[in-house]
């Protein structure tokens, strides 16, 4: 099985389609061997015996995220331990015009933390410690090789929980979450990392170590917090990062309903909407997806169901008894026909391991598929979904649907054999059709993955040039000179005007025919 | 006041404003920006005209002061230079409300008064509080206002999800969009947010709204010394109570009041009630209606006084468990000075404002910053003075330390290089 764009990383030869961009966007030509040796001279003095690799069987253990149809080598990985070690080795990049890349665990789905040829790989997977769980701060300050999840684990016997849930937080890094903007099923209610990111220490481009925010909100000045989170490593690397911690709530309570279709499972969620009521999540489920998950893990979904809603209360338990008999009802007015209030959490875990499980369950009703990441206004989804049902049945590509009912965020799980020939580019074409859809309906291309190298080509879609000029602006002011993840995000680089440092002749860019000066 | 800028040529200036736009005037002492005379005014009525306006003021490199109704327009530096005020009063329309989808999509000049009215028929909110009245989306924007709901809604940086802006040199660009969960590209609405119009002029916003409670709450309990007020103020954070808003509220002449606001249903919140009456301990009491002065600055009553008598307004920011240190440094302070000092904020989320009355010596004020600013920067925070008279802001630092300044800067440089948008205004100089 393969998966482009997809949770699961699978060994063997590049899967799907090739996109054409890939190979100039992440460094076509070899590193510039007297700046190279520099770097790695800076990065052997700086770190530690074993934080430097350079040997090229360990160098391609690195050569791709989640987004497993992507594959470059880079030219070198470092493993820092230290703020200074990582300022270190970016100010070394900066100086020699060489291209660097950060990388937490690698499980990104829009291949932002895909390496470069020509430039350096950053792994944090060394900066692990959780320096400090303040509760009566409501605050942790982590570092950014800090797993997801164990800022959870070590903030809950103090009663607290860090509320950003990506579905990879079991393995995902906190400064991957940073650097993506991460989201997870429960963001309808509680936000998404850029609402619990409260200060960063950070490595600008040129590696100066600068503080962003704090353990207060609103610090004085521009809020390049707020810009940094969901940059995708463009313009700096977080070597500490400082969270805001949420109360465990009192009561939790879990439902699943089965509806005959999406479209009574959508009018459900749109009349729990209306009526004022914010669930932490409320994820759907398509007949294909359900079929898919019952297989591959028995969560007792209901026999039949066209679609089913996973909703989820937290909060008070006054206010959430309340809720959950107005959502029930709402579901039977709205044709539920089965439903299912989860009573411990055995049962709970159960409707989740259904829904969490779907993306890799899908594998055992298709060889390969594609992973989709795009937002629709709510209102949309029947409009939505039965483009996609006519795009499917035009096309004879299967799509299963999996997503984050309650904010629009639709996964559609694009599938085909890679063994047929041009089932890739045909499920790859519906792929691309369905973001078209997208953005057709006031939405966007991306909602929790990410542009990064995937999507750099949809960007022109969705944003004018001016709009990405303008964003471009912020580029150039902490990274006039374009080492920070080159490649990712804009399809057409600006160029910053004077270049500090020593360069002469053309622009690396404009060499590269990445970009043109303007 | 201040004389225009010297090298402007106004007339040609005013010429080609007015070919782009219908309504450009002499300013009046009325449009003066913290005592630096702008000589001309443009109400421009969309995005577009925005951008005419710009382009013109860039021709004849005129310093720009953009504008909503003014309410604001004395926080931060007074400007170095002010020739143009772009106002965008008439820009005041409430352009979609997507009820089922919880957005709304607004032009910059619009009040936050008119929002809600569009809005509540639905039975939702846009959560951002208005502490002084009469703000514009724009204004709210680009001051980062905030009240009470901070604690339950976050600021404007949590609920602005797209947002037009026009640079400078007139280019028109949008970030964000109209769905909530959106990561494509960078998210240039929080840069505005916050920086008192010296980036870029802020034309259009489309926000995340919330739900309207069905049933509200105030619980309140008078605390005598900071330990109470802290001890009060963590017993609720720690409880599972879910709080909406909590306050603390300490006049210059009396004790401290804790105020915590439940939202939610009727059927919930009798016990939520309960179980914050308990918390609060003996002495607490719960109403259906706000205790005085919830929602408003301290500073709101100070101010009724116009003209450059205006009181003194602090912002004071912490870690959430060093709320007894900072109203214990502030009391100190105030001893040492003789300085009247009203506290009041969001206990919850770690800011309190502070008001001096006008007539305080710069001397006194200056002496309440340095003493508390330590205290504030100790537990991660900061003190800024938002505003005050103008000879207290050529007494104290108004901005006090800011990391990162230079990376700030270089934002700036970027997108103002000629430094004519509200130039002076903001940190260091910005």
């Amino acid at each position: 099985m393969s998966v482009t764009h997809g949770t699961q990383t699978t060994a063997g030869p590049v899967p799907g389609p090739t996109p054409p961009e890939a190979t100039e966007a992440t460094g076509s030509h070899r590193p510039d061997p007297a700046a190279m040796a520099a770097v790695i001279a800076a990065a052997r003095t700086a770190l530690p015996p074993g934080g430097v690799v350079d040997d090229h069987i360990r160098l391609r253990t690195y050569e791709c995220d989640g987004l497993t149809n992507y594959k470059v080598t880079p030219a070198l990985v470092v493993l820092p331990e230290t703020a200074e070690q990582v300022a270190a080795v970016v100010r070394a990049c900066s100086e020699h015009g060489v291209p660097f890349v950060a990388r937490g665990s690698g499980t990104g789905l829009s291949g932002g933390a895909l390496p470069r040829a020509d430039g350096v790989l950053i792994v944090t997977a060394r900066m692990r410690a959780i320096r400090q769980v303040r509760p009566e701060d409501q605050r942790a300050v982590v570092e950014p090789g800090v797993i997801n999840l164990d800022v959870t684990r070590a903030a809950t016997p103090a009663g607290y929980y860090y509320a950003p849930d990506p579905s990879s937080q079991q393995i995902c890094s906190i400064g991957g979450n940073l650097a993506e903007n991460s989201g997870g099923a429960h963001c309808l209610k509680y936000g998404f990392t850029t609402n619990h990111v409260l200060g960063a220490e950070f490595v600008t481009p040129q590696g100066e170590i600068v503080q962003l925010g704090g353990s207060a909100p609103d610090a004085p000045g521009y809020d390049l917090l707020g810009t940094v989170v969901g940059s995708e490593g463009t313009l700096g690397i977080a070597t500490a990062v400082t969270v805001r911690l949420v109360r465990l709530p009192e009561d939790v309570r879990t439902l699943l309903a089965g509806f005959e279709s999406t479209d009574h499972a959508g009018a459900a969620t749109s009349a729990i909407i209306g009526a004022g009521i914010v669930p932490a999540a409320i994820e759907m489920m398509d007949a294909l997806a359900i079929e898919a998950a019952e297989a591959a893990t028995h969560c007792g979904y209901p026999a039949g169901a066209g679609a089913v809603l996973v909703i989820e209360l937290d909060g008070a338990r006054a206010e959430v008894e309340h809720e959950l008999a107005e959502v029930e009802r709402l579901c039977r007015d709205n044709g539920a026909f089965a439903l299912r209030v989860a009573t411990d959490p055995v049962e709970r875990a159960l409707i989740w391991k259904g829904r969490k499980s779907a993306f890799a369950a899908v594998g055992r009703i298709s060889p390969d598929y594609i992973v989709q990441d795009g937002v629709i206004p709510r209102t949309a989804l029947p409009e939505v979904l039965r483009a996609i049902a006519e795009l499917s049945s035009s096309s004879g590509v299967r799509v299963a649907n999996v997503f984050h009912a309650g904010d629009g965020n639709l996964h559609p799980l694009v599938l085909f054999d890679d063994s047929v020939e041009g089932a890739g580019e045909a499920a790859e074409k519906v792929s691309g059709a369905i973001l078209d859809l997208c953005i057709s309906h006031g939405g966007s291309i991306t909602g929790e993955h990410g542009v990064g190298i995937d999507k750099a080509a949809y960007m022109p879609r969705m944003f004018s040039d001016a709009d990405l000029d303008t964003m471009q602006l912020v580029r150039c002011a902490f990274d006039p000179g374009g080492v920070a993840n080159p490649g990712k995000i804009f399809p057409t680089p600006r160029l910053c005007g004077e270049v500090p440092g020593r360069r002469k002749g053309a622009h690396p860019l404009v060499e590269a025919g990445l970009a043109e000066a303007f | 006041m201040a004389a225009p800028t010297a090298d402007v040529d106004l007339e040609g200036a005013r010429s080609a404003l007015a070919s782009v736009c219908d309504d450009v005037v002499e300013a009046t002492a009325e449009d003066g920006v913290d005592g630096v005379q702008p000589a001309l005014v443009a109400r421009p009525r969309s995005t577009a005209e925005v951008a005419e306006v710009l382009r013109a003021a860039a021709a004849h490199h005129l310093a720009v002061i953009p504008r909503g109704r003014g309410t604001k327009l004395t926080w931060g530096r007074p400007p170095e230079r002010a020739d143009l005020v772009v106002d965008l009063s008439r820009m005041s329309t409430v352009l979609d409300h997507a009820a089922g989808d919880l957005i709304v999509d607004v032009e910059a000049g619009t009040p936050l008064a008119d929002v809600q009215r569009a809005v509540t028929g639905a039975g939702q909110r846009l959560a951002i509080d208005d502490p002084v009245g009469a703000s514009t989306v724009g204004g709210a924007l680009a001051t980062n206002l905030s009240g009470p709901g901070r604690v339950m809604s976050g600021t404007a940086r949590d609920l602005l999800i797209g947002v037009t802006v026009v640079r400078a040199d007139g280019t028109v660009a949008t970030a964000g969009g109209r769905v909530v969960k959106n990561v494509a590209g960078y998210d240039l609405g929080k840069l505005v947010i916050g920086s008192l119009g010296t980036l870029a002029v802020v034309t259009r916003a489309v926000f995340r709204l919330h739900p309207l409670p069905t049933a509200r709450r105030y619980v309140t309990a008078s605390a005598e010394r900071p330990e109470d007020a802290q001890r009060l103020v963590q017993a609720v954070l720690h409880a599972q109570v879910v709080p909406a808003a909590l306050e603390v509220d300490r006049p210059a002449d009396g004790p401290a009041t804790v105020g915590v606001l439940l939202e939610g249903t009727p059927a919930g919140i009798e016990e939520r009630t309960a179980t914050a009456l308990r918390l609060l301990g003996d002495g607490a009491v719960a109403a259906d209606q706000p205790p005085p002065g919830w929602g408003y600055f301290p500073w709101a009553d100070l101010a009724a006084r116009a003209g450059d008598r205006r009181p003194t307004a602090l912002k004071v920011t912490f870690a959430l468990s060093g709320l007894a240190r900072v109203l214990a440094v502030a009391r100190t302070a105030v001893q040492e000075t003789g300085a009247r000092l009203d506290l009041r904020g969001s206990a919850g989320a770690g800011v309190l404002y502070g008001a001096l009355p006008p007539d305080t010596d710069p001397a006194a004020v200056r002496a309440v910053v340095e003493r508390v600013r330590p205290v504030s920067i100790e537990l991660g925070g900061a003190l800024v003075v938002v505003d005050a008279p103008a000879q207290v802001k050529a007494a104290v630092d108004v901005w006090g330390p800011v990391p990162a300044l230079d990376l700030m800067r270089r934002v700036k440089d970027q997108f103002d290089p000629e430094r004519r948008l509200a130039p002076g205004r903001f940190v260091g100089g910005i």
